[in-house]
C-alpha cells in the first residue's frame, strides 16, 4: 500500500486584480474600493492525492493554474482555503540558477543555489567535482557568472539543480532549457529519481514528455481538475479541449470575415471504414489488411479548390500517417451537392492498437473549412509478436 | 521496485504529514519559525557573504568604500560643527566637547549600524522577489542577512574606532564594556524588530522605503550623535526630556559613549542610563518577537505581491 506525499484537500486559490494603486486613485474611490477590485480564480476546490513513488504531470493550457498548483504545493504560496499536507523533503525547481547572482563566481554560485534547493554545505563539497564536470564549464568556474553565455548559465544551474536529494521534486519547465544532449541527460536523470522511488511532480507543455516519463497525468482547466489518470486518456481529454478551443477561433475568426452569415462553405457529413476488398464496414482490421476510408462532403453553397486530407494518430496524438489530395496529385472536382469520395489504404502495415483518423478540408488558399480530429477509430489486432505503430514480419535466426 | 524505493517508501510512510510553507497560527508558530530559521542558518551565512562580496565586486577600493560614508560624515561633523560652530573643547574655551572626534565616531558607529540594518531590511524582501517567487525557504532568512552583514561593516568600523581610543590613550577598560554590551544587544534586538516589521509591510506598500531613508535622515538628530547630552539637558526639562530619553536609540547611543568616550567621564550623563538599557532590552525582545509574529502572518501572501 503505498503513502501519500502529497495530500492536497479542497485548495482553492483567489488572486484580487487591483486595478489601481496610487494614493490618489485611493483616496478619491475610498469606500468603493471593492469596485475596484476584480477577483481571480487559480484553483478552485482541488482535491488530490499523490502516491510514493508516483511520476504526476500536471498539463493544461496556458493560465489553467498549472504553476500555482506547483507553488501551492511548495508552499510558496499559500491557498485561500483549504491545505496542502506533505511528508519527506521537498526540493522545487521551479526556476534554474535561483539566487544566482551575477557578480559571484561560478563556484560561490554553486554553494549559494545549493543551498537554497536544500542541498547541505558538506554535500556541495562533496558533489563540487561531479557538478562542474556534469557542467563542462570547468575552465570558467572562477569566472564571474554575468560573463557566462546563457548556455553555460543554464549548464550550471542545471548541474546544481540536479543534485538535489528530495523525496518529492516540483518541476516547471525547466526541462525545456539546453541542446539536445544536454535535454536527454535531463530525462536520463529524471529516470534516476524514478527508480530511487523519488516522487516527481511535473509542469510541462510537452504532452510527449508526459506520455514518456509520467504514470500519472492531471489535466487542468481554468483551475479545475478536469482529467485525472492514465496519461494517453488525460492527454486525449486535453487534446479534445484544444480542438474545442481551435474550433471555437476559427469560427470566430470566419464569423468577423463574413460577417453575419457565419455558415461554413462545406461540411464532411459523413465518414466510413471500409474493408479494403469486401467493402463491408470495419472497426478492426489485420496488419497489413487493406483499408477504404469513405468521406462524404457536403458543400452549402458551391465549392470549388478544396482540398482533403488524412492522417492516422496514435492515442498519444502522434500522426504515423498523413496525406492529402494535393500530394496525391489529384484535384477534386468543384462540388454544388453532397459526394462521396474514397481515401484508399492498401497493405496498411500499422501495429496493434487503437488509431483515430483526422479528416480535414481545406481551401487551396490554405483556410480550413471542416475539421474532424477524430473522426473515426479503427482498432488493428495484432499477432503479439511486436510493439510500437508499425507491423513488420520481423523474425529471428542465427546468421 | 529496488531497495532504494522500498526503503524510501518505508521510511515516508512513518512520517507524518507536515503542511507546506509556513505555519499557521499567530502565537504558536514562534518556535516553529525559530527552528526553520536554525535549519537554514548554512543559507543565511552564504546569503551575509552574497550581500558583502557582492557589494563592492568590481570597485578597486572594494571594501574601503563601506568605511567611506562614516569617515566622510565624521570629517564633515567635526570641521563643521566641532570647529565652526565651536562644539569642540579646546584650550581656553571651557563648556565645549572634550575629544570631539572620538565622541562623535562613537555615536555615528553606532548609528551607521542602525541604519544600515532597518534600511537594509525594509528593501531586502522587495529585493530578493525573483528567490521568494520561486524557492520556499523561511522568507526571514533576507532581513536577517542583511542584519548579518551590517554587523561585519560595524565590526570594521568598531575596530577602528577602538583603534582610535589607543591612539589618543583613552583605551576603554573594564565595567565600560558591559555599557557596550547592553547598548550593543539593544541596538541589534531593536533595530532587527523594525527591520523585520517593515520588510513585510514594504511588500504591500513600497512607499515605506522612501519614508524610511528620509526619516533615518532625520532621526540622526533625535539623539546625541554630532552633539552632546549636557546641551539637551540644558534645554529640555520634564516631559520632554523624558520623551527624549525614552528614544531606544538615544540610550543606546549614550551607552557606546560611555563605553568608548573616555574623555567623556567627567561630562553630565542621564542617571540610571543602565536600568533603562535593560528596560528597553526587554521592551526590544518583546518588540522583535511581535514583528516577527506580524513578518510571518503577512509572508503567506508575499509572492503574489511581488
Amino acid at each position: 500500500m503505498p503513502t501519500n506525499v502529497i495530500e492536497i484537500t479542497d485548495v482553492s486559490k483567489r488572486f484580487v486584480i487591483r486595478k489601481e494603486k496610487s494614493l490618489k486613485e485611493r483616496l478619491v474611490n475610498f469606500g468603493r474600493s471593492n469596485l475596484h477590485k476584480d477577483d481571480f480564480w487559480a484553483l478552485r476546490d482541488i482535491d488530490l492525492s499523490i502516491t510514493s513513488g508516483s511520476t504526476v504531470g500536471l498539463i493544461g493550457p496556458n493560465g489553467s493554474g498549472k504553476s500555482t498548483l506547483l507553488k501551492t504545493i511548495g508552499g510558496i504560496l499559500q491557498p485561500t482555503s483549504g491545505s496542502v499536507q506533505l511528508r519527506g523533503r521537498l526540493a522545487a525547481l521551479l526556476e534554474l540558477g535561483a539566487g544566482f547572482h551575477p557578480d559571484l563566481t561560478g563556484r560561490e554560485n554553486v554553494y549559494l543555489n545549493a543551498s537554497i534547493l536544500g542541498i547541505s554545505r558538506e554535500q556541495t563539497d562533496k558533489y563540487f567535482d561531479a557538478i562542474v564536470d556534469f557542467s563542462g564549464i570547468e575552465p570558467f568556474i572562477d569566472t564571474q557568472v554575468k560573463f557566462y553565455s546563457s548556455g553555460m548559465y543554464v549548464r550550471l544551474a542545471f548541474s546544481v539543480a540536479v543534485h538535489v536529494d528530495p523525496d518529492i521534486l516540483l518541476v516547471d519547465e525547466v526541462l525545456a532549457v539546453g541542446d539536445e544532449p544536454f535535454q536527454r541527460k535531463c530525462m536520463e536523470r529524471i529516470k534516476g529519481f524514478q527508480h530511487e522511488g523519488r516522487t516527481i511532480v511535473l509542469v510541462t507543455h510537452s504532452l510527449d514528455q508526459v506520455a514518456e516519463i509520467c504514470d500519472r497525468a492531471i489535466v487542468l482547466e481554468h483551475g479545475r481538475v478536469t482529467a485525472d489518470g492514465a496519461p494517453q486518456e488525460a492527454l486525449r481529454v486535453l487534446r479534445a479541449d484544444f480542438e474545442a478551443t481551435r474550433q471555437v477561433e476559427i469560427e470566430k475568426a470566419q464569423s468577423r470575415e463574413e460577417g453575419a452569415k457565419a455558415t461554413p462553405r462545406a461540411r464532411i457529413s459523413g465518414v466510413q471504414l471500409l474493408h479494403g476488398e469486401t467493402l463491408a464496414p470495419v472497426d478492426s482490421i489485420e496488419p497489413r489488411d487493406s483499408l477504404v476510408v469513405r468521406v462524404d462532403v457536403e458543400p452549402h453553397a458551391e465549392l470549388a479548390d478544396w482540398m482533403l486530407g488524412l492522417a492516422i494518430d496514435t492515442p498519444l496524438g502522434v500522426t504515423v500517417f498523413g496525406t492529402n489530395t494535393q500530394l496525391l496529385g489529384s484535384a477534386p472536382p468543384a462540388l454544388t451537392h453532397g459526394t462521396s469520395f474514397d481515401f484508399r489504404l492498401p497493405d496498411l502495415s500499422l501495429g496493434e492498437g487503437r488509431y483515430s483518423i483526422r479528416l480535414a478540408l481545406e481551401g487551396l488558399d490554405g483556410q480550413e473549412i471542416h475539421r474532424l480530429p477524430e473522426a473515426a477509430h479503427v482498432e488493428v489486432h495484432g499477432d503479439g509478436r511486436s510493439q510500437g505503430s508499425l507491423a513488420v514480419a520481423a523474425s529471428f535466426a542465427p546468421a | 521496485m529496488t531497495n532504494d524505493s522500498a526503503a524510501r517508501a518505508a521510511r515516508l510512510a512513518a512520517e507524518p504529514l507536515r503542511p507546506a510553507g509556513p505555519r499557521p497560527g499567530f502565537l504558536t508558530g514562534t518556535l516553529q519559525s525559530i527552528r526553520d530559521v536554525l535549519a537554514h542558518r548554512e543559507l543565511l551565512g552564504l546569503l551575509v557573504r552574497r550581500e558583502l562580496k557582492a557589494r563592492y565586486k568590481d570597485s578597486v577600493l572594494g571594501f574601503f568604500w563601506s568605511l567611506a560614508k562614516p569617515f566622510a560624515m565624521l570629517l564633515v561633523y567635526y570641521v563643521a560643527i566641532g570647529k565652526f560652530l565651536g562644539a569642540e573643547q579646546i584650550p581656553g574655551r571651557p563648556g565645549g566637547v572634550p575629544q570631539f572626534a572620538i565622541f562623535i565616531f562613537t555615536g555615528l558607529t553606532a548609528w551607521q549600524l542602525f541604519s544600515d540594518i532597518v534600511v537594509g531590511c525594509t528593501g531586502s524582501v522587495v529585493a530578493n522577489a525573483g528567490l521568494i517567487k520561486k524557492v520556499y525557504v523561511p522568507r526571514e532568512v533576507y532581513p536577517l542577512s542583511v542584519v548579518g552583514a551590517a554587523l561585519f561593516n560595524f565590526g570594521i568600523q568598531l575596530t577602528i574606532l577602538v583603534g582610535a581610543t589607543v591612539a589618543v590613550g583613552q583605551f576603554p577598560t573594564g565595567f565600560r564594556w558591559l555599557y557596550f554590551l547592553l547598548a550593543l544587544a539593544v541596538l541589534i534586538t531593536f533595530s532587527t524588530a523594525l527591520g523585520l516589521f517593515l520588510a513585510a509591510v514594504n511588500v504591500y506598500l513600497r512607499d515605506v522605503q522612501y519614508l524610511i531613508e528620509i526619516m533615518i535622515m532625520i532621526l540622526l538628530w533625535a539623539s546625541p550623535i554630532v552633539y552632546a547630552w549636557k546641551f539637551v539637558d540644558n534645554a529640555l526639562d520634564g516631559p520632554l526630556q523624558s520623551l527624549y530619553l525614552a528614544n531606544p536609540m538615544t540610550q543606546v547611543v549614550l551607552g557606546f559613549q560611555r563605553a568608548f568616550w573616555v574623555a567623556g567621564d567627567g561630562e553630565p550623563f542621564p542617571a540610571n542610563l543602565g536600568e533603562s538599557l535593560l528596560i528597553s532590552l526587554g521592551i526590544s525582545v518583546l518588540l522583535l518577537w511581535l514583528s516577527q509574529r506580524v513578518f510571518a502572518r503577512l509572508q503567506s501572501n508575499f509572492a503574489q505581491e511581488l
